[in-house]
Parts: structure tokens; sequence; C-alpha cells
């Protein structure tokens, strides 16, 4: 599917295949027999799948590099302490997967077995998924259009055996793109808790994420809170207090009140976040009372809380799950 | 499909650079943004030309939000930042009619715009075009460099921070630029380093090294390290004169150096 009319209806659309932009579109007989509109098979299969699954909750910013995957990670560290929740970790994000090295998991490679694709597992109670484990060397590159991104997307919900699990995490890339209507509507049938949203404080990144709130309420994904990131830095000599990215228009708080979103929390720039990445360790462990460690366990308590709230109300209510 | 390569619409644009990363955030959009200027304050005409769809940073950056886009007879006209009318720029996020709407297309829809990025808008005489584009090596990355690829040699600009994070997803793009035929000039490490403006300690918040690690293992040049300045971020965000802030800042002579070597690299500019 290289070359696509400029005013192309959407393959699902009532219009595919039929409008006048759709003449010499390579595509136009496979849009007008209407099987654009079929609904994909591997959505039941994938909601059947998700039934081991508790809780599903993806990742989002909107902006790159607010730290979605640090969070993603730490967050799956955090709900794996309890050594009775079972917590899987997916990456979807296909051209720039940083799960592995951020888990301390590169150079693994995933097995089959006869009941699909094993993860990786950190952990007995904490499994990982990335496209990641799926290349040979760390300089292979994933040079996928979005239809090919979208066909892992749909195996790694499928065919990944997860097993029970209590946390489903999705890290996303930035964005609002293919994988991010990929994971929505694979997941459509299967019902997703919700979506965390990262940010930090400046204005540049604030006006991604209000596009990536947008986009939520396109889809009709619940949003679960966000979280601003690298919120602040102390020196290490002298204590004080900066603002690396400067909260120009109020910072997430200013964003969330006049959105009406809750703010989950502040996480403060440590280095040793990032030196932990690097070495594939959990920030937990190695800076357990940093205020940057305070402020994720405060956040990962609140999804907690979210979490549970939204189990007993869909246990307690009789109305058919809208999605 | 095109049998013409007639230049058409990139007819007077002397070099073309497209500035990539492979990892999010790492300031591609900024450093795009600050090469123009540092080229402009070299004396250079500059075009800025934004091929992230989904996040689209510069007009912001640039104080140019909201501005209309206006036709001519030769497609659309670029947007000129500038009073002198020597930097101009094109930008999805001129024709958003909402700066908060989302742009939620899949990659068809985004390569298409893109192609029309490249071939519809009148930039005129310019030294140089910046590309500024979305992290990773999909769809827009794909569209840009074909559509360019007819009417010039395109190189390109490759940015990361200090962290081996960053490293690890940068190196993809390295291997990307040399599957699809694309010459690096450089790697440009930024956020390097924090100097505290109460005590003047400096601080590796993302780590260290990671910018000539990267240049040592795709053999490449490295080009310079920018520090981090929150108070050119503040000006970024807050609408300043760039054309002003941007000397005062302790990253101005790392942007400096940087320019300069790759004006001296390109082969004969304007003079």
């Amino acid at each position: 599917m290289e070359e696509v009319p400029r005013d192309c209806p959407g393959a699902d659309s009532a219009q595919a295949g039929l409008g006048a932009s759709c003449q010499g579109c390579p595509n136009q007989r496979l849009c007008a027999s209407g099987a654009g509109a079929a609904p994909d098979p591997a959505i039941e299969e994938i909601k059947e799948k998700m039934k081991t699954v508790k809780h599903k909750i993806l990742v989002l910013s909107g902006k790159g590099g607010v730290g979605k995957s640090t969070f993603s990670a730490h967050l799956a560290y955090g709900l794996a302490e309890d050594e009775n929740t079972q917590v899987a970790l997916l990456d979807i994000d296909i051209c720039g997967p940083s799960i592995p090295k951020i888990m301390g998991l590169e150079g693994e490679q995933v097995h089959q077995s006869g009941s699909g694709w094993s993860p990786v597992y950190v952990e007995d109670n904490l499994g990982v998924m990335s496209v990641g484990f799926l290349l040979s060397s760390p300089d292979d590159a994933v040079i996928w259009r979005g239809p090919k991104k979208n066909g892992m997307i749909k195996q790694f919900l499928r065919d990944v055996d997860w097993g029970d699990v209590d946390y489903l995490l999705v890290d996303t890339p930035p964005g609002t793109s293919d994988e991010h209507l990929s994971v929505v509507q694979y997941l459509a049938a299967a019902h997703i808790d919700g979506a965390v949203i990262i940010t930090t404080p400046q204005e540049i990144s604030l006006q991604d994420v209000r596009k990536e709130i947008n986009f939520c309420h396109k889809v009709k994904l619940p949003i679960i809170g966000v979280v601003e990131n690298m919120s602040g830095f102390v020196c290490p000599k002298c204590k004080k207090e900066s603002q690396i990215f400067p909260p120009t228009s109020g910072g997430a708080e200013a964003m969330c009140q006049d959105l009406k979103i809750p703010l989950l929390g502040k996480v403060p720039l440590d280095p040793h976040i990032g030196k932990s990445c690097d070495k594939g360790q959990s920030f937990f462990v190695e800076a357990p009372d940093s205020p940057a460690t305070l402020g994720y366990r405060s956040i990962i308590q609140k999804i907690q809380e979210f979490c549970r709230l939204h189990q007993s109300k869909e246990e307690t209510s009789s109305v058919p799950k809208a999605c | 499909m095109e049998g013409d390569t007639e230049p058409g619409n990139l007819a007077g644009v002397r070099h073309i650079i497209l500035v990539l990363s492979g990892k999010g955030g790492v300031g591609k959009s900024t450093i795009s943004t600050e090469l123009a200027l540092a080229l402009h304050h070299e004396g250079k005409k500059v075009g800025i030309l934004d091929v992230d769809l989904c996040g689209p940073s510069i007009p912001r950056m640039l104080q140019a939000q909201g501005k209309a886009v206006h036709q001519c007879d030769r497609g659309w006209v670029p947007v000129f930042v500038d009073r002198e009318q020597s930097i101009s720029l094109m930008s999805v996020g001129f024709l958003l009619e909402n700066p908060d709407e989302a742009v939620v297309w899949r990659g068809p829809k985004k390569n298409a715009l893109i192609k029309q990025f490249v071939s519809d808008v009148a930039w005129g005489e310019l030294d140089c075009l910046v590309v500024d584009t979305p992290p990773g090596t999909s769809d827009e990355h794909m569209a840009v460099v074909e559509a360019l690829r007819p009417y010039r040699p395109l190189r390109a600009l490759v940015i990361t921070t200090p962290q081996a994070v960053s490293v690890g997803d940068v190196r993809r793009e390295l291997t990307f630029c040399k599957k699809i035929g694309l010459q690096v000039m450089g790697v440009v490490e930024n956020m390097s380093g924090f100097v505290c403006p109460h005590c003047a300690e400096c601080t590796s918040i993302f780590s260290r090294g990671g910018g000539e690690e990267l240049a040592r293992l795709a053999g490449v040049p490295f080009l310079g390290s920018v520090p981090l300045d929150p108070e050119l971020t503040r000006s970024l965000e807050e609408g300043h004169d760039l054309t002003q802030e941007l000397p005062k800042s302790p990253a101005f002579p790392a942007l400096t150096s940087i320019a300069r070597k790759i004006l001296d690299s390109l082969p004969t500019m304007l003079s």
C-alpha cells in the first residue's frame, strides 16, 4: 500500500473505493469490495487472550524523551515488588525499543513454545516483550512503514503467552499515529483500564501532550492521569533547586486543572535515574531514598487505586462496557 | 511516477540537511532551530521544513504560531519568521485550526503531506534547508528522503544525548542512514551537562560520553556538545526574539562551532 491518493477517504469508511479520489488507486478494488470495513478477526482473538489479564494500562505521551519508557519500567518494577502480583511489560516502540536496555535485558532472545512466544522474565513475576528481543544486533534498524508495525503489534498482543497477569503495561513511542491507533484498536474488545500520560514541565512538551489527551478523548480511552517528569533539579553540591525545563505556562499542574484531568504526581530530575537506566537496573534499588523514588511510589499507589476502583465498578455494574 | 526531475520549488536551495535522531526528546527541533539561527548569524539564508506531523514544535519556538500560510502560483508560501525574510518555515502546525488538535494519521496520509511539503512549497533562494524530523525510522523518514532525493545530495546531522539509552536508539538511526544512502555529516551531543546557576557546579544529568561513543561507533565526525541552558529553553518558549537571545546563551559558542564545521564541510557555499 505504497501509493495512496491525497484525499483517501480511509479504507474503512463508507466511501472506501467509491470516492472520486479513489480512481486509479491500486487499492480501489479491495476497498470497494468492503474488505477494509470488515473487523479484523485478530480483535476477537486478542479479546480471548486478554481474558487472563486483569488490568491493562497504556503509557503515552505525545512528546518524545519525557520518560515514558523509564516510567513504564519503574511502574513494572514497583508493581512487581509484591511477589504475588504478576506484571507484564509490552514495549510497542518498534523503531526505538528502549525497554530491553532499561530492564537489563539486552541481548536476550525470545523463545517459541506450543502456546506462543514466551516473554523474557526479569523476575518470576515480571515478564517483558519488545521488538528489541527480535533484533540480532544493537545496530539493527527497524525501518518499517505503518502497516508492518501494526502487524507486529497484533502479534505481540495475540501470540505472546503472557499467562495469568494482574497488570499489562504497554509502553508506546511518542506521537499519535499507527502504533497508538493499532494498540487501541486491537485491545478495543478487551477493554483498557486507562492511560497514564507523561510530560515534562515546559510548554513545548505540554503542547504535544494536549494533542495526546485529545487523541485519548477521540478514541474514548480513559485517562488515569498525568505524570510530570523532570520536575526540578536539586544540585548535588549546593542542594539548591533549579528548573531545567521551566514550566513557562504553569507546567502539568496548570494543564491538568484546565482540562480537568488528575495530576498523579511530579518526579524530580535525578542524575541517578539516567545512570540506572543505562546500567539496566532499577532506580528504586540504586537510590531508595531519593525524592524521585518517593515521587514514583506515590504515583504507583494512585494507579493501583484507580485500577482497584475500576475493577469494583466493573464487578458491580451490569451495563455493558463502552470501548 | 516522477518522470520530470525538474527541480521546481527546490531549484534555488543550495544544501539540504536532515536533522535526525532515533530517540525522542534529544532536542532535534531545538537544535534544528538553533542551527538555522546560527547559520543565519553567519549570513546565510535559511529555510526550515518541519516534518514532525504529530508533534510540530518549531512554529512555537520561532513565535510563528497561528500564522497563516498563503498560496502563490508556485504553491504554498513558507512563513517568514524574521523581518528581513531570511528565515522561512513550513510546518503542519500552520495548517491546524486548533493547536491542540491531534494529527492522528496513519503512514500513507503522512507520506502524502510530506511529499506536498517538499514539492509544493515555494522556498525560493536558500543557502540551506534544515529538515526537522520526528524520532524513529519510519514513514516520515522514508517519505522525506524519497521526496528530497531527486533534487540534491542529502546530508544528515544526527543528534543524541549523552546516555547509553539514547545511543542505543541512535545507533539504529545511523544504520537507517547507511541503508538509505544518507551521508552523515556528524553527531551532535545535546543536553551535555548542566551548570548550576547557584554554585557553578557542572552535573552530568543525562550521564556522559554518549556523543563521542556514537561518533566513534559510526565512524563519523563528532561535531560537538551543547550544554543544557534553561534560560534558552525559557526564551524558546516565551517567544523572545531568539536572534537576540541566542548569542547570550552558554550554548551559543558550541552551536556556532557546530554551524561553522557544517559550513566548512559543505561544498562551495554562496559567497
